[in-house]
């Protein structure tokens, strides 16, 4: 279909430039450099969506991020569907495809418009009135068919294939807006040679200049200056140009997020290009250079297809070429709309009348407007429009009352002004202050390092913004450290005016409660709906705003809010300073989750971290398991083999012979300097002073609070200096713990700490034969049980490389913990497992490691403790230094509830039936015949089948339990109760003979 | 108070809707109350309620010092659920969770309680062990909370992604049916209109900048933006500012507080038709009835007052999201917006009698109490009233701190909210 609203000779596209698109299956034909609105106005569609609640039809009210009404959903192909695009944003390209939302079976005819018929029930917040009888029905009729009515458009349903893409950055001067204001702020900022960023949403700088048909700037027209200026700037190296660029939000320090869509213009992106990119800017100075957004005029049935606003119109008329209508009317209370009328009638199109609300509007814009034959009503309003998919008719009537007038039109354009877009100020924490006089809120009290110009902080007039923003840029970039600039500011002359204006209600908005004058177009919220709010009680504008939805659609109140509180400052007979502003919040329009989140996705999502000997244990067949952000090898099946096979013959083959396991993952940190072991003395709840070079101890970290915070054997290397390794969950946050108490408990302690965890790969060789697998290895130590005793440490060489080698069991068998540099990892490993295969060693996972130390009742920090469990609880009362008189949670233990009778203590469980598993965290009860709520008396806290033992085993916490061992309890599962003998944590080897086995 | 019915409605839609009374009165406050309530969020002015339907002390006023509602109550992501560990917080939210069931009727306000279903996921062998031990402490307690494998999660809640392939797999969830949100305003209104009723009076923009106490010690009443007013009694239930009032009447609270974050999505039509949660990517989503995805974040690292979080908080909560979620990175963020929370070292809040005679504090909160709004007000008004604990407040007092006697859901399962 041919585009039949362009008028040659008009706009600065090329006509040969075609470009094909379809909207809801039909094909049309637009131009390049056509947003989706603009070509759709050229092909005459003005009908494009459905409004949230009453499934009004609606069309195109803006050209820009201010659009309420006209949401398309855009898809490129079935898995890169997006909902809820402004058509008037969305740059066209060769193929683009979109449709309607919201309405079922079609965009004309829809079947949800009969909510329009029955609107006089569904007035603002009647929801909470009603739906509430019978109480079922709520769960099971009503609010299934309120979300199914609610929502625009559908969520994508398939992964979004394509990439995001993000940057930091730092400049001098960040400006965010791009038209006149910004333009000459970066430029005078660019010239001292301060580096500058400029970024504009729209895909090419000039703002308002798109539509401005009578300004001219250092002699050329104002668009040509500002596309020369911009290129002027790109080509600058201190400068970057960001077209396509929303800033979004204006965060603590200067730090801006803005979002730039790359691609999304493009009709085939190819795989290199990023969708968008998110820039992480952090500014010396901010230039808040954000421009104004007209205001529509509220009154009944203001929201027909066809109806839009006045600079709208202008904007598709001067940049796009485009028509609005044929036969247009203008309803306005300011200037700036006669600049609409002007610019139409002299392209050919018929003005049916002007509309001023004023009563002796002047000015050249008017005389110009008389002078061109266009019949001027003052003191008159329109009060009602005719029309169903699109506007066929205003009604004008004296604002006062009197006879009505019906005008046929074909569009009708408003304007009841310009509200200064303070959004970024306002998220920078700035304090915006009412002007009295322009009845606008500007920018007030500053929070940061930043300054408004322009339009944005109330400037009105180009010269005066010229020159504002000249001054500002130039200030910005001398404040951030640059010398002075060397060029000249720029001059412009114009004809346009922005006076007049007007907040709230127009006449046509009527007292009368069967009108709907629109205020919020996209969330149905008319005049009456925000007087209904005041009349119910609702006095704040947070209220109003939360009870009507006013300013809660996806354009986020742009062009509503002040005509929000306009009316209920009316209705509630206040000044609109007394009721106050609502809060500007981050985004300044949507931002796609895909953009914030740009690389964190798949495996960037969290950083997997990998130990040394990871490779080994893969082409080993190893399955892995997540703990943290590490991949631990879980277990080693055989060919056959199943997990519970494995772990049993991993579990008997370091008992019967030995087993190499992968304990990189502990957290290990090295604590040096003179006063080393007066620090290790606070930290830990036992006595390091008189622990000997080259010995270790397990040690217990508390909290404050007097819980077990982390435990972990600790090596002391030399007089001055400790190896002190922790959980792995723990690494990272006893560090902290540590440096914390350092810094700001015991600064006068003469202590290093450095993380060594990831310095270290650490394999354990655990059963009767490690020695004789580790010692043909090693240089320099003699590995005999008197040299080298259980729990003690050595510096030496293996297999060539430095090692720390700690004698030390997690299994209760004799064994050793061999510590070399990272690198040197999986070489080692290698090594000492072509020795273990000469003894029928094998490798073993985390599932063996767990059980083993079960079986000798070894705690794990986390599972068998959980925040709430102290050393006496877990029967490590002899690990606190019983003459200590200070260490973190000295005092926390003295507690009358830490000591009291009743607290749950660490035992080992046996089921009756010895095959039983039980399950961990099912409860255990003393009476399982009692009724629910039962009295529970404890937990499992670990538990596992044993192939060693020959039966279940398992750990738990139960109040009192070491007062109750060979007592019976009971664990209540969903189907049965299992019942349980209270019995000693150790399970194995309990006189502890094997650790020198 | 004029009912409100679906009839009502309709009387009402054919006269324009004029025939409406105002929710709440906005009275000037006098001079003295028998109880002042400080801080109308959902809990103060549950508490008013309370006392005023249960106690028959209406003689009541809630001081506000911005609009009632506007505090946490209103910046909530709303999920209520009572699969708590320990007894104790088990007994407080299901006491909420069952008056939850009929609030809508018994304030004649549709509040919105959406029994969808609250799921929380696992993704390693230690989740799995921690949502077991909740789901048998919760069975034996009478509280709804079940095992599901990753095939019934996803049948479930279809867009969640089961993938083995995703950074942190699903390996299973569990499930509270009983569970779901609610709507965050209706609740702060819903109460003030049915406490406005019986004779509560609700004071907005009056700050509460003192606490004056008798040569005995006792409460006096209260110094405000709006004058001095008397009463013998003083709760104060000011979530994230709690300190700061309590520090006004020489109390030290064991509190910390810290900014909290959450967005919400542009609306669409239903895809998520439930509650998920999951801990160890650190994110939470459910679908408002309007049709936006409500997403929360974790507390910011440091503590703070001010309302407004970092971008690297957001960031960090939608890729956890999008992780679960391959689906939404199309999805636009609409709005994003912090609260400040109150945290105590145990994550269980403070519902009690203070050392100082007539101030009683609800706090503690922190992540997680709109949930437990009613069940908190009502034990707080019989706290009140009766200057003594309801037994289902009776464990959660300053005291415990001392004691050691903690109530360690954080400790247990640092799950949030
Ligand atoms: C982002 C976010 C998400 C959350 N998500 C959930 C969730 O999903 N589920 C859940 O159960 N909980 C959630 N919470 C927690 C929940 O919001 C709170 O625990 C709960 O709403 C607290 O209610 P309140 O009435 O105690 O506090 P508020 O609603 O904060 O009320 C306290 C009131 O005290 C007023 N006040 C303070 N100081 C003074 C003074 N000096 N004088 C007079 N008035 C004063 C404040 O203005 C405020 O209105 C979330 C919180 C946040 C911030």
């Amino acid at each position: 279909m041919a585009a039949t609203h362009r008028i040659s000779g008009h706009g600065r596209l090329t006509p040969a430039k075609t470009v094909r698109f379809t909207f809801d299956g039909q094909s049309y034909s637009g131009l390049a450099g056509d947003t989706l609105a603009s070509a759709l106005l050229a092909n005459g569609v003005h009908l494009v969506g459905r409004s949230f609640k009453y499934h009004r039809p609606r069309g195109i009210l803006s050209a820009g991020a201010e659009e309420p009404n006209a949401l398309v959903s855009v898809e490129r192909d079935a898995a890169r569907r997006t909902p809820n695009v402004r058509a008037t944003v969305q740059e066209l390209y060769d193929g683009l495809s979109a449709s309607s939302q919201n309405r079922w079976p079609s965009l004309s005819f829809d079947v949800g418009a009969v909510n329009d018929l029955a609107s006089p029930m569904f007035s603002a917040g009647f929801y909470y009135k009603t739906f509430m009888w019978p109480k079922a029905a709520w769960k099971s009729l009503y609010e299934p068919k309120i979300r199914a009515a609610a929502g625009l458009g559908v969520s994508p349903d398939q992964p979004d294939p394509d990439h995001y893409s993000a940057r930091f950055e730092h400049c001098d001067v960040l400006v965010l807006g791009g038209g006149a204001a910004g333009l000459a702020a970066a430029l005078a900022a660019a010239e001292t040679g301060a580096r500058v960023i400029i970024c504009d949403e729209q895909a090419e700088l000039g703002g308002a200049l798109h539509f401005e048909a009578g300004t001219s700037i250092d002699g050329a027209d104002g668009w040509s200056w500002a596309q020369a200026t911009a290129a002027k700037l790109a080509a600058m190296d201190n400068v970057r140009v960001l077209p396509r660029t929303t800033a979004f939000g204006y965060y603590a320090q200067n730090f801006v997020g803005l979002t730039e869509r790359v691609s999304e213009h493009l009709a085939s992106p190819g795989h290199d290009l990023p969708r968008e990119r998110l820039w992480q800017v952090r500014a010396k100075r901010v230039i808040l250079a954000t421009g104004a957004i007209e205001r529509h005029m509220v009154f009944a049935d203001n929201d027909r297809p066809g109806i839009l606003l006045a600079s709208a119109a202008r904007t598709y008329l001067n940049h796009y070429g485009v028509a609005v209508g044929q036969n247009v009317g203008v309803y306005t209370a300011n200037d700036t709309a006669y600049a609409a009328a002007i610019d139409l009638k002299k392209a050919g199109v018929n003005i049916a009348a002007i509309v001023d609300l004023r009563d002796n509007p002047a000015g050249a814009l008017v005389d110009e407007a008389r002078a061109l034959g266009i019949e001027i009503n003052h003191g008159r309003a329109v009060i009602k429009t005719g029309g169903r998919l699109r506007v066929s008719s205003m009604t004008i009537q004296p604002k006062n009352g009197g006879g009505e007038r019906n005008i046929p039109i074909d569009a009708l354009l408003m304007s009841s002004g310009w509200t200064p877009s303070v959004h970024l100020f306002s998220q920078s924490r700035g304090k915006v202050a009412f002007d009295d006089a322009t009845k606008r809120f500007l920018p007030g009290t500053y929070a940061q390092d930043c300054v408004s110009v322009g339009a944005c902080n109330g400037t009105d007039g180009i010269s005066a913004t010229l020159d504002e923003a000249y001054a500002a840029g130039e200030k910005a970039a001398k404040d951030a450290g640059a010398k002075a600039g060397k060029s000249a500011k720029p001059k412009a002359e114009t004809s346009e005016s922005w006076a007049g204006g007007m907040l709230g209600a127009g006449p046509g908005a009527g007292a009368d409660t069967t009108v709907k004058a629109f205020v919020d177009f996209q969330n149905d919220v008319t005049a009456k709906d925000i007087r209904l709010a005041v009349r119910e009680g609702m006095r704040s504008i947070e209220h109003v705003k939360r009870f009507t939805t006013n300013g809660m659609a996806t354009d986020q109140g742009k062009t509503s809010n002040m005509h929000g509180l306009a009316i209920a400052a009316e209705t509630l007979d206040k000044d609109i300073p007394a009721v106050g502003l609502t809060t500007f919040r981050a985004p300044y329009t949507p931002v796609t989750f895909g953009s914030i989140v740009n690389h964190g996705r798949g495996v960037l999502f969290d950083p997997t971290r990998k130990t040394a000997m990871h490779g080994w244990a893969e082409a080993h067949g190893a399955v892995f398991e997540d703990v943290g952000q590490w991949k631990r090898a879980w277990y080693f099946p055989k060919p056959g083999e199943d997990m519970h096979a494995a772990v049993n013959r991993e579990c008997v083959t370091v008992r019967k012979s030995a087993g190499l396991f992968d304990a990189s993952t502990l957290g290990k940190i090295e604590v040096v300097g003179p006063d080393a072991a007066k620090f290790m003395e606070l930290l830990y709840t036992n006595p390091w002073e008189k622990l000997e070079p080259g010995r270790c101890r397990y040690g217990i970290m508390l909290r404050e609070d007097g819980f077990i915070y982390d435990d972990g054997v600790v090596g002391r290397l030399a007089a001055d200096r400790f190896h002190v390794t922790t959980t792995t969950g723990g690494a990272a946050r006893v560090m902290n713990h540590m440096e914390d108490y350092l810094q700001t408990e015991f600064p006068h302690l003469n202590v290093w700490l450095s993380s060594i965890s990831e310095q270290w790969a650490v394999i354990a060789v655990q059963g009767p034969n490690s020695r004789k697998i580790i010692e043909p290895l090693v240089e320099g130590i003699d590995m005999s049980d008197e040299a080298l005793p259980h729990m003690s440490v050595r510096e030496g060489k293996i297999c060539g490389v430095p090692t720390r080698l700690f004698r030390m069991s997690f299994t209760g068998d004799r064994g050793f913990e061999v510590n070399v540099p990272a690198d040197y990892g999986q070489a080692v490993w290698e090594a000492l497992w072509a020795e273990g295969q000469k003894h029928g060693a094998c490798a073993y996972g985390t599932e063996a490691m767990h059980v083993l130390r079960a079986e000798k009742g070894y705690i794990i920090v986390g599972q068998d403790t959980d925040g709430t469990v102290t050393p006496n609880d877990a029967g490590l009362d002899w690990a606190i230094g019983k003459k200590k008189t200070d260490f973190v949670g000295i005092r926390g233990l003295t507690r009358p509830d830490l000591v009291a009778k009743g607290r749950k203590q660490l035992v080992g469980l046996k089921a009756k039936d010895l095959k039983v598993v039980l399950e961990e965290g099912a409860q255990i009860v003393a009476d399982p015949r009692q009724p629910i709520p039962m009295t529970m008396i404890g937990h499992v806290t670990s538990s596992y089948w044993s192939e060693n033992c020959g039966r279940g085993i398992a750990l738990a916490v139960v109040i009192d339990g070491r007062d109750r061992m060979g007592q019976t309890l009971h664990v209540p599962m969903p189907d049965s109760v299992i019942e349980v003998e209270v019995c000693s944590p150790v399970f194995f080897d309990e006189k502890g003979e094997r650790l020198n086995g | 108070m004029r009912k409100y019915s679906v009839f009502a409605l309709a009387r009402e839609a054919m006269r324009g809707h004029k025939g409406w009374d105002e929710q709440w009165s906005s009275p000037e406050p006098r001079a003295e109350y028998d109880v002042i309530i400080v801080g109308a969020g959902g809990h103060g002015l549950a508490t008013a309620y309370y006392l005023a339907k249960e106690h028959g002390i209406t003689n009541v006023a809630v001081l506000e010092k911005g609009w009632l509602g506007g505090g946490n109550t209103g910046r909530n992501t709303t999920i209520i659920r009572s699969n708590y560990l320990y007894d104790e917080s088990a007994g407080i939210y299901d006491h909420a969770v069952k008056l939850w069931d009929g609030l809508s009727q018994d304030l004649n306000y549709n509040v919105m309680y959406s029994a969808r279903g609250v799921m929380m996921l696992a993704h390693n062998v230690h989740d799995v062990q921690v949502l077991k031990r909740h789901i048998h402490a919760n069975r034996l307690n009478g509280i709804d909370n079940e095992w599901l494998s990753p095939e019934q999660a996803k049948e479930f809640c279809p867009p969640l992604n089961i993938s083995k392939d995703a950074r942190y797999p699903v390996v299973g969830a569990s499930l509270q049916r009983r569970g779901g949100t609610a709507r965050h305003d209706a609740v702060a209104w819903g109460y003030a209109r049915a406490a406005s009723a019986r004779g509560v009076d609700i004071i907005q923009n009056c700050e509460v900048t003192g606490i004056k106490r008798a040569p005995n010690g006792a409460v006096m009443g209260v110094e405000t933006s709006r004058g001095f007013i008397g009463a013998k009694k003083v709760g104060v239930v000011a979530a994230g500012h709690t300190s700061v009032l309590m520090d006004m009447a020489g109390v030290r609270m064991p509190l910390e507080s810290y900014p909290l974050q959450a967005l919400v999505s542009e609306p669409v039509k239903p895809v998520v038709p439930c509650v998920v949660m999951s801990n160890t990517v650190h994110a939470y989503i459910s679908q408002s009835d309007k049709g936006e995805l409500v997403i929360g974040a974790g507390t910011d690292q440091y503590i703070s007052y001010s309302q407004t979080g970092g971008l690297h908080i957001l960031n960090h909560t939608l890729d956890a999201i999008c992780e679960m979620f391959p689906i939404f990175t199309r999805m636009k963020m609409l709005r994003s917006w912090g609260g400040i929370v109150d945290v105590t070292p145990d994550r269980s809040p403070i519902l009690a009698k203070t050392p100082v005679q007539g101030l009683y504090v609800n706090c503690g909160w922190g992540t997680g109490g709109f949930k437990a709004t009613p069940g908190s007000g009502n034990v707080f008004a019989h706290t009140i009233a009766r200057d003594e604990p309801h037994p289902i407040n009776a464990p959660f007092t300053i005291e415990r701190f001392r004691t050691g006697r903690l109530i360690d859901e954080a400790a247990a399962a640092a799950v949030a909210h």
